[in-house]
């Protein structure tokens, strides 16, 4: 095996300049959306788009980190870094902060800790790791219950953080496992499961029972018209129509209030413009109000009077689509795009099975995020609290999202030298 | 390499970019095509912020003030923007407990939590200045200037009126009116509201969610500035109006003062009055409800609002309606056998000298002769009815039995009798000039106001003309030009006026005011009693001074006084003295008039006001 002569050997720059371009733009938008006439320098610490400064540069120099270590680093470590990982999700529910409602972070002096972000990371790495292990086929049963181990118990204790938007972002693994072989039905049925969930919401339980009914009726008529189609057409008509029925009852028992109102609002049940729907209402007003081209840098009236909430973190996409108005929003939409058409690209040309399935984790990670934070700040999705990858303002998170792409661009540096 | 799964990617990426696509179509939509953001954006951050004009000032006649503005400061909270507050210490500030605060924070943020609302109302200058010391650690607290009305001289409580707050039928039925707003509620403040208010102006301040002002929008552009209000130059004489009032102290009754060849009302005194600053800020709903318990009645503007009969005084329109229905001469001469007598009627008179002619008849004020004056007039040419009708329509042109419809504050009309009132009582053609024949003399079913009888010397000082009596000359620095500055002539030639002006000094020189005469001022007058069924008669004394080109006209009731000569004529007297020439040369006259006191029941009436400033 040949020597690398420097670290910026075979790296990967079209994931490099993207990277670079967005946590620039984050920086700019961060400090848009902060921006006050007394605080004016970008480097002002007590300010958020001060410390991002910081967190950008401590990330860039985890990036360098990652790609001066040696390639083999992290298939090996996999299992202890997803231990020491898991061991802090624990720690954290025990000694952690409660920050709005959820106890997810460790609190440093003036800096605060979010292990939470780092276990997506971790499990990517280790469901990375576990299935390019020799022997260990998707297929087997004994192997999926494993992988959703892996999965399963990160999300819990992050559930259990009271943390409901960070422990969704395990669902995308669903991603990772299809392109490893999971039956696509189960994405199918989870895409069923939410378009149903959601239409029922919408118009009520025996209206909803019509539809099942005639779909699978067309659908029957449609396809091969035999014994076995129609036991399983009406089967699944049968299981739909019980779960829309169900809804109502998870709707009003087993969610949270807070929940079920982000649900209600989203659908267009409850307008209440100062009240749940408030953040939604101000941020579509925001993103509408920006026009073709925006109002240009500073010039947003309202991000920065604070209209819009959470504007440096989860809802920073506001400040673009205000300041930078539709041709900007469009350049995020798709820088992102391009970015995770390149990770599932780069993926594929791995040698390494490894490489390849931590790949998949990265972009399964990264388009959960872009997709459902979008959708949110748009109105297409209910309120979830999830940073926009690069952009939000967030130490823990700026750092774990460099980790997770940064090892990926090493992996893919070293893709000559890794064969499993 | 595990080949068999790779054609996934396709949908993978496929899912990306559908994803990718859906969020562009709807950013076009939400961004490009649908403009209702944009004006939500702009609701959203722009708050209009009213600025309060400076409402305008009163002056007198001679440019003295007699109404300005005080600032006061009204406290304003924002519940969502209290941090950290030491409630303790803050109730020990404003004076209040905790259970006020408590209460008072439960109401406002009922209304509102971004909202701005008043907490504590009017707060002093020098409150305001031990507050602004601690104001910073009353997070969400904030101070907003408003004025309010201060009256320096104390006078003319009545005229000048008085401004409150709206309330919800004015906002509803005005646009300009907001809740919180103040308007004139009585005298020239409510007369003049449009004038005095001025234009509230529009701040339009870009804000953030909680209301917290960022700074001025597009740097004032479309901010409107508060335009002031104008200032009144009021017809009233301050100095007069002050010293009227002081002479007519401890006295129930009222005195008005016009300036003939304008119309202008010098002086507008009622008594028992009271001191305007009581009816300004938070104390004036306390106030106003004691003064409204007094039974002297304060809140009485008898100027206007008594209607007397006008006794003796109203010989004076009879003796012109007889010479202008040619039924009595200046030489025609009655005799008086100590009075009137005729069939079963008796009108009783004092002793003078007998007979006497028309010039005479006016020095003292016979009785006996008006009877007879009067009853040529009903008794003329046509039926008693229609004579009477003939004499109400020149009694009516005095300005008698109707409003002037002026600035004046709630003026009543007072009564002259109509002929169907009398044909009513007594039938049709049941009633002669004998039944009504003590409307000669000023009793009976007549109702006249102390204005309309100083109106009425001031035809005769103008001999045969009024401007209608106002209370305001200018507006800003315009001269008012309305109906209040056309003559008004009456229905009696001017010829007939001079034989009465002669009665009228001989009145003063030897008649029945003898007493009030001025050295080196020939002056005009006739004194009255005023029939009071209920106790003493009220004096009343009308006049004009002086004699040739009349600068003042007046008229002073002294209520339960008895005759015009002993308490209504001096003060006019002293009146005339003031305003012709500035000085008092009759110390004693002044003494008597000042220690007389001649309230009914002076430990009823004692005044127990809450003095004092707003903020006490």
């Amino acid at each position: 095996m040949r020597q690398q002569k420097s670290i910026f050997d075979n790296l990967d720059w079209v994931m490099v300049s993207i990277y670079l371009v967005m946590i620039f733009l984050g920086w700019i938008n961060i400090y848009a959306a902060v921006y006050n006439e007394e605080h004016k320098s970008i480097f002002d610490l007590s300010e958020n788009y001060g410390k991002q400064v910081i967190w950008i540069g401590s990330s860039i120099a985890i990036a360098a980190i990652i790609l001066m270590l040696d390639g083999k680093f992290f298939t090996i470590s996999a299992y202890p870094i997803y231990g020491v990982v898991m061991l802090t999700l624990i720690l954290v529910l025990v000694f952690g902060r409660e920050v709005a409602g959820s106890k997810s972070w460790f609190e440093v002096g003036s800096f605060r800790i979010q292990p939470a972000e780092f276990g997506k990371f971790a499990t990517s790495l280790v469901i990375a790791k576990y299935l390019s292990t020799l022997n260990i086929k998707f297929e087997d049963n004994k192997t999926k219950l494993i992988t959703a181990l892996f999965i399963g118990t990160p999300a819990l204790l992050i559930l259990l953080q009271n943390d409901t938007g960070s422990a969704l972002v395990y669902g995308a693994f669903l991603f990772v496992l299809y392109r490893e072989g999971l039956s696509g039905n189960f994405l199918m049925a989870g895409v069923a499961v939410v378009v149903v969930f959601i239409v029922t919401l919408l118009f009520d339980p025996k209206t909803m029972m019509w539809i099942v009914g005639i779909l699978a009726l067309l659908i029957f008529i449609a396809g091969k018209r035999s014994w076995r189609n129609a036991l399983l057409i009406g089967g699944t008509a049968v299981v739909f129509s019980g779960m829309s029925y169900s809804v109502g009852y998870v709707v009003d028992n087993v969610l949270e209030k807070h929940q079920k109102t982000r649900i209600n609002v989203m659908l267009g049940k409850e307008d209440d413009p100062k009240g749940v729907g408030y953040n939604v209402n101000q941020s579509k007003i925001a993103i509408g109000s920006g026009g073709f081209s925006g109002k240009g840098f500073l010039n947003g009236t309202q991000t920065k009077y604070k209209f819009v909430p959470e504007q440096s973190t989860d809802f920073i996409f506001c400040t673009v689509g205000e300041e930078w108005g539709f041709m900007g929003s469009a350049v995020v939409i798709i820088l992102f795009m391009i970015l995770l058409v390149r990770i599932v690209f780069v993926a594929e040309r791995q040698k390494s099975t490894f490489s390849r399935i931590y790949g998949y984790g990265v972009a399964s990670v990264l388009f959960f995020h872009f997709a459902v934070n979008i959708a949110m700040t748009i109105g297409l999705a209910p309120v979830i609290g999830i940073p926009l990858p690069f952009f939000s303002y967030g130490g823990s998170s700026l750092w774990a999202f460099t980790l997770l792409l940064f090892v990926f661009i090493k992996l893919d540096a070293y893709r000559m030298q890794l064969l499993r | 390499m595990d080949l068999r799964y790779s054609d996934r990617k396709l949908i993978i990426g496929g899912v990306i970019i559908l994803t990718g696509i859906i969020f562009l179509i709807r950013l076009f939509f939400l961004q490009v095509l649908d403009d209702s953001y944009k004006l939500s954006a702009e609701n959203n951050v722009l708050r209009h912020m009213t600025e309060y004009p400076a409402r305008g000032l009163v002056y007198d006649r001679n440019g003295k003030l007699l109404v300005y503005n005080e600032a006061y400061y009204d406290l304003m909270v924002i519940p969502k923007q209290i941090e950290n507050l030491d409630t303790l210490d803050f109730c020990n500030t404003l004076g209040i407990t905790v259970e006020d605060f408590n209460e008072r924070m439960e109401k406002i943020k009922a209304y509102s939590k971004f909202k701005p609302s008043v907490f504590e109302k009017q707060l002093s200058s020098e409150f305001y200045a031990g507050l602004q010391e601690k104001m910073h650690h009353y997070k969400g607290f904030f101070t907003q200037t408003r004025t309010l009305r201060k009256y320096p001289s104390r006078v003319a409580a009545h005229l000048l009126g008085y401004v409150g707050e709206v309330d919800d039928k004015i906002t509803k039925d005005n646009q300009y009116y907001k809740p919180g707003d103040y308007i004139g509620v009585s005298g020239l403040e409510k007369y003049y509201e449009e004038f005095l208010r001025g234009q509230k102006g529009d701040k339009v301040m870009m804000v953030d969610v909680y209301n917290r002002p960022k700074g001025s929008f597009k740097d004032g552009e479309y901010d409107k500035l508060p335009v002031s209000g104008l200032d009144l130059i009021s017809t009233i004489d301050r100095d007069l109006q002050a010293y009227a009032e002081r002479l007519m102290q401890n006295k129930i009754g009222s005195v008005v003062a016009i300036e003939p060849g304008t119309g202008e009302i010098l002086v507008l005194a009622t008594s028992p009055s009271y001191d305007p600053n009581l009816l300004v800020g938070r104390v004036r709903s306390e106030n106003y409800a004691l003064l409204a318990k007094d039974v002297t009645k304060p809140l009485f503007n008898r100027a206007l609002m008594a209607q007397y009969p006008p006794g003796s005084t109203f010989k004076l329109v009879n003796n012109l309606i007889g010479q202008q229905e040619k039924v009595v001469f200046p030489q025609s001469a009655y005799p008086c056998r100590n009075g009137y007598h005729a069939g079963p009627i008796h009108v009783g008179c004092h002793p003078h000298p007998s007979p006497l002619n028309l010039m005479q008849s006016v020095q003292h004020s016979c009785n006996a002769y008006y009877c007879t004056v009067f009853r040529n007039i009903l008794d003329n040419k046509k039926t008693v009815r229609q004579n009477y009708d003939i004499w109400r329509k020149h009694v009516m042109s005095f300005g008698f039995g109707k409003k002037f419809n002026t600035d004046l504050p709630s003026e009543l009309k007072g009564l002259i009798p109509t002929g169907d009132y009398y044909d009513k009582i007594y039938g049709k053609n049941r009633w002669k000039s004998l039944t009504v024949v003590s409307l000669s003399i000023g009793q009976g079913e007549l109702g006249t106001t102390p204005l309309q009888l100083a109106n009425l010397v001031a035809i005769l000082a103008n001999r045969g003309f009024y401007y209608p009596p106002h209370l305001v000359k200018k507006i800003g620095n315009k001269k008012i030009e309305n109906e209040f500055t056309t003559r008004n002539y009456t229905t009696i030639d001017s010829s007939y006026f001079q034989i009465v002006i002669d009665g009228m000094e001989q009145v003063v020189e030897a008649g029945t005011a003898a007493r009030s005469k001025l050295k080196g001022i020939p002056y005009c007058g006739k004194t009255g009693t005023a029939q009071n069924p209920h106790g003493e008669d009220h004096s009343v004394f009308v006049c004009f001074a002086p004699k040739e080109n009349p600068k003042i006209a007046l008229a002073v009731f002294v209520e339960n006084s008895g005759k015009g000569g002993t308490y209504a004529a001096p003060i006019a007297s002293l009146l005339i003295e003031k305003y012709l020439t500035d000085s008092l040369r009759r110390p004693l006259v002044e003494e008597f008039i000042l220690n007389a006191n001649l309230m009914p029941k002076p430990e009823d009436s004692k005044l127990k006001i809450k003095k004092g400033t707003p903020t006490d």
